[in-house]
């Protein structure tokens, strides 16, 4: 492996070309998703021995529309998370963010500015997370911990605590996007595939991908570089609450009502499929399909759990140990490394 | 003409004054090698050169030219290149990822732009190359050695062809064979024209690769003579304060 130092330069470089570098493969392998996706196929694997109604196309349309929503924001979470950041106010945001949607359709306007109110919505809450984290350095846990309080707030009061369930002349076209299928697959699977793929661009081949990528890895190294790290932080804040936007405007569709308690503790869902899928707590690793394959697991847990006859309030139970069990095992692989 | 001139460079912060009235050169293809006690205004003096503070009188000049930096990436865009002491590597991206950092390649079409991978990964193999670098482009950094670090660290201040490069402490954390390798890279900037300015504390690597060595003391140069009239003895002398002036 090492060369004499006296040795000729040609051999040097015969020896670089000749060290292959890693196969396609071998990077595969070494990633959490790819053992995720293992799990997935395992646990599928048993359930449909076991269990006559999970391979049902019913139960399956249950459990891919479920994860989606949870995949949907965690894909957002991912990139707050490889800033080496948290973003605790998706849920609170969804409650938000639906209560305006519905406010605004329930007074006659269509579903073109409903969807922009929802987003303008998650935009600003973006934006004021992003803001006091990059230009005043405060901590995202606090931050986005008080935004937790505050939107949820900012929702009850908006809503005056009452149900939404009529949304004006576009209630037909709001309940079709959240609840309907095309080609026999949910709407909300569609939007989760087509964002996942947008996610997996952004991070192998946009310069934005890159920088989010380098502000994980050490923030100080990107500013000597030149990298706008105040601004990278904003955009994912941001972008973390817009798929939360997402999420809220297709589930109020699939529900076709909205309360001011919609998405309560989804964070804690939401967090746990970005780290299942293999984003590092402490930034600078994440992957794009590691959200929808850590929203998978999490929803198949559940669903598993459900028709093996064991009482639901177990569920909550196994989502805290596959998270901490991932963020061992991440621990445990790293230490094999170095 | 010399490449770098600073004229009557003072710092001051508050009431301590870091760096008093210092005039120094540096020609191209030279190594110049900045000594001094912790605390006598080396690192100051880098930073300023690289733009990551003003100095509060005194002028710098590259090429005769007369330069104010701001920030350090405008020092970076008139071809002033640091590798700092702690090498401000992402230890997440490749090796090529980090030469190319901020100044990503990237290939379009109408309004999308996407990072072009293999020519990034192209040049920064003939960078380690032309560094005799065993450094390969799509490694992790997080796995390299020192010395394979250091080599990403300078290879990437050769990417625009710099006027000068500076080296805070490259050789203060790594091994004896690293240091060597080390050693070799800043023997090939000079070969290719850079002018070079190395802070260290080891006596040995200055007199192995300077042409000039330069001592501040107190943030005041006390010497700037070339190295070969010089003499290790005479160099501690001087950062100590045993030798007035040189």
């Amino acid at each position: 492996m090492t060369t004499d130092s006296n040795a000729g330069h040609a051999r040097i470089d015969a020896t670089i070309a000749s060290r292959r570098e890693m196969s396609w493969a071998q990077s595969v392998t070494r990633t959490q998703p790819f053992w995720v996706a293992i799990a997935i196929l395992f646990i599928g694997f048993v359930m449909m021995q076991v269990s006559d109604v999970f391979m049902t196309e019913r139960n399956m349309f249950n459990v891919a529309r479920n994860f989606a929503f949870f995949g949907i924001m965690a894909l957002g979470m991912t990139a707050v998370i490889c800033t080496a950041g948290i973003d605790l106010s998706v849920g609170s945001l969804m409650g938000l963010a639906g209560i305006v949607t519905g406010m605004v359709m329930q007074a006659g306007w269509g579903i073109g500015v409903g969807f922009l109110a929802c987003m303008a919505t998650a935009a600003t809450v973006g934006l004021i997370n992003g803001a006091l984290i990059a230009y005043l350095r405060m901590a995202p846990f606090v931050v986005t911990l008080g935004m937790l309080a505050m939107a949820r707030s900012i929702a009850m009061v908006a809503s005056n605590n009452k149900m939404i369930y009529e949304f004006g002349p576009d209630q037909d076209i709001l309940e079709w996007i959240g609840g309907a299928s095309v080609l026999g697959v949910p709407n909300p699977i569609w939007v989760l595939a087509i964002l996942t793929a947008v996610f997996w661009w952004a991070y192998n081949y946009s310069t934005w991908g890159r920088w989010v990528f380098a502000v994980g890895g050490n923030a100080q190294a990107a500013r000597l570089a030149g990298i706008p790290v105040e601004r990278v932080v904003v955009s994912v804040y941001v972008i973390s609450s817009l798929t939360a936007g997402v999420a809220a405007f297709m589930m109020i569709g699939w529900f076709g009502s909205v309360t001011n308690a919609l998405g309560q503790t989804y964070e804690l869902n939401v967090i746990a499929a970005s780290v299942i899928g293999g984003a590092n707590l402490m930034g600078g690793v994440a992957y794009a399909l590691g959200a929808p394959i850590g929203a998978a697991l999490m929803e198949l847990i559940r669903n598993s759990l459900l028709l093996a006859g064991i009482d639901a309030l177990w569920q909550q139970f196994f989502v805290g140990l596959f998270l901490i069990i991932a963020v061992l095992l991440e621990q445990i692989r790293n230490r094999g490394r170095s | 003409m010399s490449v770098l001139q600073l004229r009557g460079v003072s710092k001051s912060f508050g009431a301590i004054q870091a760096l008093t009235g210092v005039d120094l050169t540096v020609e191209r293809g030279q190594a110049l090698g900045l000594m001094g006690d912790n605390g006598a205004g080396k690192s100051t003096l880098m930073k300023i050169i690289a733009g990551n503070f003003a100095p509060t009188s005194g002028e710098i000049a590259l090429d005769g030219v007369t330069v104010h930096f701001g920030r350090p990436i405008e020092a970076r865009r008139l071809g002033v290149e640091i590798v700092y002491q702690d090498l401000a590597l992402c230890d997440n991206l490749t090796a090529a990822g980090n030469v190319f950092l901020g100044r990503e390649l990237k290939k379009r079409l109408g309004p999308i732009a996407w990072l072009d991978h293999a020519a990034m990964n192209t040049r920064a193999g003939e960078l380690f190359a032309e560094l005799k670098s065993e450094t390969r482009p799509r490694d992790l950094v997080r796995q390299m050695s020192g010395g394979q670090r250091q080599a990403v660290a300078i290879a990437r201040t050769r990417l625009s062809d710099p006027k000068i490069v500076l080296m805070d402490e490259p050789t203060a954390a790594i091994s004896v064979r690293q240091i060597k390798e080390v050693l070799d890279l800043i023997h090939r900037l000079k070969e290719t024209g850079h002018a070079v300015i190395l802070v260290s504390h080891r006596m040995p690597d200055v007199f192995a690769v300077c042409d000039r060595v330069a001592v501040l003391r107190r943030g005041a140069l006390v010497a700037d003579k070339p190295i070969a009239n010089s003499s290790p003895e005479e160099v501690t002398g001087l950062i100590t304060g045993a030798i007035a002036a040189a």
